[in-house]
């Protein structure tokens, strides 16, 4: 029997995992080019057993084709892949009954039939015993609302309700890795925030191993401990987000409202003014220290009205600490005329 | 409480893990039966829809021997055959497609699901993808087609005259079921073809559906490479053609010797095989979608 259960520090583990796309284009008559995209170039990471990590990068970066080859849809073109000790895309069926997958883009319901009956022949489907069954099913079902809507067919639910629902199905067989796919994308402020929550409490209480990807900053600063960044394929960085903001240099603004206009105030350095409006002014600081202290000494020294602090955005952030690394290439990829 | 949650956890995924590595055969008709299972009680519960679409679909089909019909109004022979034979060959090729349209015929989708990339969703389930996609949208209306086969093929043995024997009787059954394998692999091996060209689904249906209906006609109507076409290269002509005229005491077609019309089953089985493989090499050139 080959390893079933992997070590738990390296429950999910990537080394120098590749993935190229042969994409042909018609470029005349009878002329086609072969244009090959490192869709994912040498990539290595492990992720431990109950971990949370988020997973981000700019559009295009490779995160979506890296969770593809995580469950198996796609085989990787070089490198070595293991999920819980399983080779994902030669063993494919047994891995999925040890995952969960969430497409934000698309649903993994049967998209005619009453949300229940998906959930049915998910029961069967991965031999949930009973018991398990309807317990994960009323509870699943309590903290994302879904009781009224299950005898909706899939079709009839709004964006939100089928993302809760999608995720309900992914987890009924208890998967030791969830990977979610932008699970985020398109739901409102309210609905956000009670995924997040209910992942949360899922990382916290039954230990399954989170793998998310994103284009929310407030995603993973409410979820993940750790964040890795990818560009073109590579990894860029691998680390707590606050250590993101060091490297990227990236800054957060502070906004003070005043009694009435005055001058620019003269904040410590590095924090600055970038911009004065009426009584209202905007001043830039590192993103990596706390606003108390420049807080505090406004307070002391200035008519303070109101203040709020902006976070910097996560393609912002991004941006720059790609920038920073020096990284200003083009895509990595090669062209030969077939 | 979280503790005892996730030992009990740990221990499932033992019981998943072995659960997981039953027979992918096994695994693939238990996923077949359950997903058809769930879109006929779906299709009961509309059951005036259901009655009416089988009906159209029964009608529409059986407009194809209502041809055959007035045909025989103006000769008393087609090739050679009359009335009840060609009913004969009319029922067997008819029922056979029938029940492989009925089984797998929702195959013939792959190529939207490729296009667009909704096939990751299945297979991220564990389940065989082949099991999956065979029983998706299964249409019980498809039913109209089987009846109106045996209907004919009824009809056929009632009036029809053979020199029955007991090898003869044999091969009736043999003959539904291996014809109805072979009609199913021509799906699966459509299908694979999808993988690449995802816009043959017309192409698929000029051997299924144009196959059908070729073999609904004596073999004596038609051009001697297309019969050894459709006996060596694409072997539909063992669905009926070879054995039928065998039971019916007529020449094989190509002078083929009378120990050919106990073929069925080999081919069926070399059919499945093949679409098996290619089925699975489809399969592997899957790249899904950019998002
Ligand atoms: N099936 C495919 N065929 C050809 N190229 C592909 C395919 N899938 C992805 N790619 C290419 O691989 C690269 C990475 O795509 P991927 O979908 O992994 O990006 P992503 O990080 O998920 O982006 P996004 O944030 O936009 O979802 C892109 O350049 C994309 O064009
Ligand atoms: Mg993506």
């Amino acid at each position: 029997m080959k390893g079933a259960f992997a070590v738990d520090s390296a429950f999910i583990e990537l080394d120098r995992v590749e993935k190229v796309f042969d994409v042909h284009r018609k470029t005349g008559f009878m002329r086609r080019e072969l244009r090959r995209v490192r869709a994912v170039d040498s990539i290595s990471f492990t992720v431990a057993r109950g971990e949370m990590v988020g997973y981000i990068g700019p559009n295009g970066a490779g995160k979506s084709t890296t969770i593809k080859m995580l469950t198996g849809i796609l085989t990787p073109s070089g490198g070595r892949l293991r999920v819980a000790g399983i080779d994902p895309s030669r063993e494919r069926t047994r891995l999925a009954h040890r995952i969960g997958v969430v497409f934000g883009q698309r649903t993994t319901l049967w998209w005619d039939l009453p949300l229940l009956d998906s959930y049915r022949l998910m029961h069967r489907m991965y031999r949930i015993p009973d018991a398990r069954y309807r317990e994960n099913l009323d509870r699943l079902v309590e903290l994302l609302e879904l009781g009224d809507l299950l005898d909706v067919p899939v079709r009839q639910l709004s964006l939100g309700q089928r993302m809760r629902g999608d995720i309900v199905a992914a987890l009924l067989h208890d998967p030791e890795v969830l990977y979610l796919d932008e699970p985020t994308i398109g739901l409102d402020v309210v609905s956000k925030g009670k995924v997040r929550e209910f992942l949360r409490e899922l990382n916290a209480e039954h230990g399954t191993t989170v793998l998310l990807t994103t284009h929310d900053l407030q995603d993973i600063e409410q979820l993940c401990s750790r964040v890795m960044v990818i560009d073109h394929g590579r990894l860029m960085y691998d680390g707590p987000l606050t250590g993101l903001h060091e490297v990227g240099d990236s800054e957060r603004i502070l906004v003070v409202d005043l009694e009435r206009e005055l001058p620019p105030i003269e904040a410590p350095a590095p924090a600055r003014v970038v911009k004065v409006d009426g009584p209202r002014q905007w001043l830039a600081f590192p993103a990596a220290a706390s606003a108390a202290p420049l807080v505090a000494r406004i307070a002391a020294e200035y008519p303070l009205v109101d203040l709020s602090v902006r976070e910097p955005d996560i393609e912002a952030v991004i941006a720059k600490m790609l920038h920073s690394l020096g990284d200003t290439t083009d895509p990595p990829s090669e062209r030969a005329t077939a | 409480m979280a503790e005892t949650g996730r030992v009990a956890g740990r221990d499932w995924a033992v019981e998943k893990d072995l659960g997981a590595r039953s027979s992918r055969v096994v695994d693939g008709l238990r996923a077949y039966r359950m997903i058809t299972a769930m879109w006929i009680r779906s299709t009961m519960a509309y059951r005036a829809s259901f009655l009416m679409t089988t009906f159209g679909n029964f009608v529409a089909t059986a407009l194809d021997f209502v041809a055959v019909l007035l045909m025989f109004s103006r000769v008393d022979e087609l090739g050679g055959y009359t009335l009840p034979q060609i009913a004969f060959l009319y029922g067997l090729s008819s029922t056979a497609f029938g029940l492989a349209d009925l089984a797998v015929g929702s195959m013939e989708k792959l190529g939207r699901r490729v296009r667009d990339g909704t096939l990751d969703t299945l297979m991220v389930r564990p389940a065989p993808v082949l099991a999956q996609m065979a029983a998706d949208q299964f249409g019980l209306r498809r039913l109209g087609r089987v009846t109106q086969g045996v209907l004919v093929l009824g009809y056929a043995l009632a009036t029809v005259d053979i020199d029955w024997t007991w090898a003869k009787v044999l091969l009736m059954p043999v003959m539904l079921v291996s014809g109805a394998a072979i009609f199913c692999a021509v799906f699966v091996a459509g299908a694979s073809f999808q993988f690449v060209a995802q816009d043959a689904a017309e192409v698929q249906n000029a051997f299924t559906y144009g196959g059908t209906t070729l073999l609904q006609y004596p073999p004596t109507l038609f051009a001697t490479e297309l019969v050894r076409g459709v006996t060596f290269v694409l072997p539909l002509a063992f669905v009926n053609w070879v054995p039928a005229t065998y039971v019916l005491g007529m020449p094989l077609p190509l002078g083929l010797p009378g120990w050919a019309a106990f073929l069925p089953p080999l081919v069926a089985a070399a059919c499945c095989a093949l679409a098996g493989l290619a089925w699975r090499a489809g399969l592997r050139s899957y790249r899904s979608t950019g998002s």
